[in-house]
């Protein structure tokens, strides 16, 4: 693919727009202050990928190096966001869940267990998508890069330029903000 | 919640659920690990909840891309033209 495209095959090219165009603008829209400025970045990452796939060493996988270069233009495009994190809170479980000894008040609900056709992926993917795009910005875009586009740890640490811890605690309360809109759809159905 | 305050007192579900993402990204330390571990072992509900993250995290990557509409494809591939003669 990469050979393909040094060599200006258009097609290679139209693949690659297929496959990461509405990933990248997803991204892009949790930098950017609007749904254009998102598009703009994402078309200057484009035209750096034309312009610059000489230079891919393939030190990073080819995604990773996409997604950088997309962070990159949609960071210096979108509005300056504060450098720490609001005050959020610490517990990513509904503390009304547990009792005074921090013991479940109830029993969990065990719907990972429910029939396959009731957790069909296909099913849940709208829903999942507009819970994704309701997460706070930073939040979103581990959650896309880690468990949407199944980048690793570090390498979702290289795009973003975050730390590891932090890259954990925003994957962790992304993640459980997911589970709760699935809980409450599948566990008290 | 601080590592600290783990140290040498068996955690609570509250505490465990806080727990999950390190656990399973392999961050807890072999203490903290073990704590976890023996507290799932004891514990359906959060065995429950472990489940469900995991379930969440399986569904999150099957999110399909919403497909990219022709016009979005042709626009970007006539772009794609103009960029590589002016190369």
């Amino acid at each position: 693919m990469l050979a393909r495209l040094r060599e200006g095959d258009e097609a290679a090219f139209v693949t690659l727009v297929g496959r990461y165009q509405q990933p990248m603008l997803r991204l892009a829209r949790s930098f950017a202050p609007s749904q254009a400025v998102a598009e703009e970045a994402v078309q200057d990452t484009w035209l750096g990928l034309v312009r610059g796939i000489e230079r891919f060493e393939g030190r990073s996988s080819f995604k990773t190096w996409l997604f950088a270069i997309l962070v990159n233009r949609a960071r210096s495009a979108g509005a300056r966001e504060p450098a720490t994190a609001s005050m959020e809170s610490l517990h990513t479980v509904d503390p009304t869940r547990f009792d005074a000894q921090g013991q479940w008040a109830d029993p969990v609900n065990g719907w990972t267990d429910q029939s396959e056709d009731r957790l069909d992926a296909a099913t849940w993917a709208p829903i999942l998508r507009s819970a994704l795009d309701d997460l706070p910005p930073r939040q979103r875009r581990v959650v896309l890069l880690r468990d949407v586009e199944g980048l690793s740890h570090d390498e979702a640490c290289a795009v973003l330029g975050i730390t590891a811890g932090n890259q954990r605690v925003l994957l962790h309360r992304g993640r459980a903000q997911l589970r709760a809109i699935l809980d409450a759809k599948l566990g008290r159905g | 919640m601080t590592v600290l305050s783990l140290r040498r007192r068996e955690i609570v579900c509250q505490q465990a659920v806080e727990l999950v993402t390190d656990y399973l990204e392999g961050a807890l330390s072999r203490g903290d690990r073990r704590r976890f571990e023996r507290h799932l072992r004891a514990c359906p509900n959060c065995t429950a909840y472990l489940a469900q993250i995991r379930t969440t995290i399986a569904l999150t990557g099957a999110i399909e891309t919403d497909d990219l509409s022709p016009e979005a494809r042709q626009d970007l591939s006539a772009l794609y033209r103009r960029w590589r003669a002016e190369k």
